[in-house]
């Protein structure tokens, strides 16, 4: 089934964006092409073939990550707070929740 | 065998560290240079002139000292760079192309960043490209286009356009890009200059902006294969930030580049070059392997059966990661939030339709509804599948070759506007570099000559995991063999 308006203002819902119902118009067509047109996968056999979960080589694979469970300085709080559109008393400031 | 190519890197060390000019007078010129065309180029977003000019000092101070310029911490000693905007620059911007990330400034530097730095580089600015480097084309930045330095009226190819851009005007000997599904190759192949994609986890990501985690790499743009082969020494290896670098010493590229490509083997898939290649690049990527033939490589026919699906399977996995990372864009912690939300959902909402372009807006949906309930076997675990299958693809066609050659792009640099309105369209251009993020093998675009409208045309070399040195060998025997470098209409100096 093509995927259609309401199936975009759902997803949109979904991914925290409001979507004007000009940009719907313009949008529910191409995504509806580009996932028309993904759907060729399904003409590739993949019975018993483990997926990729990731980039990783083998020596990607092999390479301990983890790190030494040492104490390391941070940015602090003036820097992390420094870029914040909204910040007061230490903390990040947003419009009400309730 | 032609003579050695004269790297520029290596020729502005020599000559700064003779005293026939100095860090600052390098480093101001390539300023100028930016400053001059970027009004015609766009391809700088931030030209940092006054910082620029203090590091020059900076560097030139520390050559005094004895046998720096000859260490290897000091191998970019006053080389300007240009680095694309999604990647973090104390005391620099960091938008991404994006109105989201408009005032941006990060706290911190990427650890490539730190590597160069310490290799003495000078970094004269930001560049422009594609909004979070979703795009072929540099037109989804929210700052306007990157112009092509060989015709103005065209695209510089994407994501990372204005790097090339910059490289290809002669404004920098080399500079950074990212590349997730061809965001440093197509740019270069499009502006005439050799662009690099590592293997997945041979450098670090730690402060370049996530698009898709498992795809991304940082990637150089050079004039010379040499000047690339020196960046990726410095910034590759591992690095306890990033998880994905891998345990592999990083070897001395630069002793790679004898010029003798006798023993090895170049893999010639036939299929790929078929159906929507265009006629030019058909023909100059055809010379190419005649001028490796000519070299003594041995030329054997691959197949890559799967790589028909490789569009419909990045596009799936992209979004989908995409559509994860970019989830933090929400107006609470940095950059830009929407004014007068009663409250906080519409807070978000309206933040992010505000802040997000089209074409991202288009991926976190695509993204989204690729993950949703329903959805996730047909289409996410669907493209997994099929990326372990053409992982496999790649495994079997490197036992019988070294590396492949393909065209980088289908086509030369396309008009401004001319794929705008048609998202597949755009798409189908990374057509020939996708491949190699969904595998994770390297990737060098070699440019190879002009079209009949004397626009670029690049081939692609890929090679097997951490064979960066190869790639540089062959591409590196190619360019002896070019009596000129082919410089754009647009050019610094």
């Amino acid at each position: 089934m093509p995927i259609n308006e309401s199936d975009i203002e759902k997803i949109a819902q979904l991914a925290h964006l409001e979507i004007t119902s000009e940009e719907l118009k313009v949008f529910a067509p191409q995504i509806a092409e580009i996932v028309t047109y993904v759907e060729q996968l399904s003409a590739l056999d993949t019975s018993n073939v483990e997926p990729a979960l990731g980039g990783l080589t083998s020596e990607g694979e092999a390479t301990d990550s983890a790190r030494d469970d040492a104490v390391s300085s941070s940015l602090g709080q003036k820097v992390a707070l420094a870029e914040a559109p909204d910040a007061a008393a230490g903390h990040f400031r947003v419009p009400k929740v309730l | 065998m032609a003579s050695e190519i004269k790297s520029e890197i290596e020729l502005l060390r020599t000559r700064i560290s003779s005293g026939a000019t100095t860090a600052r007078a390098v480093v101001e010129s390539s300023v100028n240079a930016a400053q001059k065309l970027n009004g015609m180029l766009n391809a700088f977003l931030e030209i940092d002139r006054l910082g620029a000019l203090k590091r020059g000092d900076e560097v030139q101070k520390g050559n005094r000292s004895p046998n720096a310029v000859t260490t290897p911490a000091s191998s970019l000693a006053g080389v300007p760079m240009a680095i694309k905007d999604n990647l973090c620059v104390r005391g620099m911007q960091t938008s991404c192309g994006s109105r989201i990330l408009s005032d941006y400034h990060p706290p911190y530097n990427a650890t490539v960043i730190e590597r160069l730095l310490e290799a003495g580089a000078i970094i004269i600015g930001k560049t422009n490209c594609d909004e979070f480097a979703m795009g072929s084309s540099n037109e989804n930045s929210a700052f306007g286009p990157v112009k092509n330095p060989w015709d103005l009226r065209r695209v510089p190819g994407g994501s990372s356009g204005g790097s090339a851009a910059a490289v290809a005007a002669g404004i920098v000997p080399v500079a950074l890009g990212s590349d997730t599904g061809g965001s440093v190759r197509q740019p270069a192949s499009l502006c005439g200059i050799f662009g690099l994609k590592p293997t997945y986890g041979r450098n670090s990501r730690y402060g370049l902006v996530a698009f898709a985690s498992s795809l991304d790499q940082v990637g150089v743009f050079g004039r010379s294969v040499r000047d690339v082969a020196t960046v990726l020494e410095v910034i590759a290896g591992r690095d306890p930030q990033d998880a994905t670098t891998a345990n592999v010493p990083v070897p001395d590229y630069s002793a790679a580049l004898t010029g003798d490509i006798k023993s090895l083997r170049i893999g010639f898939p036939r299929a790929l070059f078929g159906e929507g290649l265009d006629g030019d690049v058909r023909t100059a990527v055809e010379n190419a392997i005649d001028t490796y033939r000519d070299l003594g490589a041995e030329i054997v026919d691959v197949e890559l059966p799967r790589a028909e699906y490789c569009i419909a399977v990045y596009y799936i996995i992209a979004t989908a990661e995409a559509s994860s990372n970019l989830a933090r864009y929400d107006g609470v912690r940095y950059g830009f939030r929407a004014e007068d939300a009663p409250e906080l959902r519409s807070m978000y909402r309206r933040t992010r339709d505000e802040g997000f372009g089209p074409e991202v807006k288009r991926r976190i949906m695509l993204g989204t509804y690729v993950l949703s309930a329903g959805y996730y076997d047909a289409y996410y675990r669907k493209a997994q599948q099929a990326r372990a299958l053409l992982r496999e693809d790649f495994r079997k066609a490197f036992e019988s070759c070294d590396a492949i050659i393909t065209p980088t792009a289908p086509t030369p640099a396309f008009l401004l506007g001319e794929k705008v309105d048609d998202p597949l369209a755009m798409y189908l251009n990374d057509v020939y570099t996708v491949t190699a993020n969904l595998a994770g093998v390297p990737g060098l675009s070699v440019p190879c000559g002009l079209s009949a409208d004397r626009l670029p045309i690049g081939f692609q070399l890929l090679g097997p995991y951490w064979s960066e040195s190869e790639l540089f060998k062959l591409a590196d025997a190619y360019e002896r063999t070019q009596s000129f470098i082919a410089r754009p209409p647009i050019y610094a100096g």
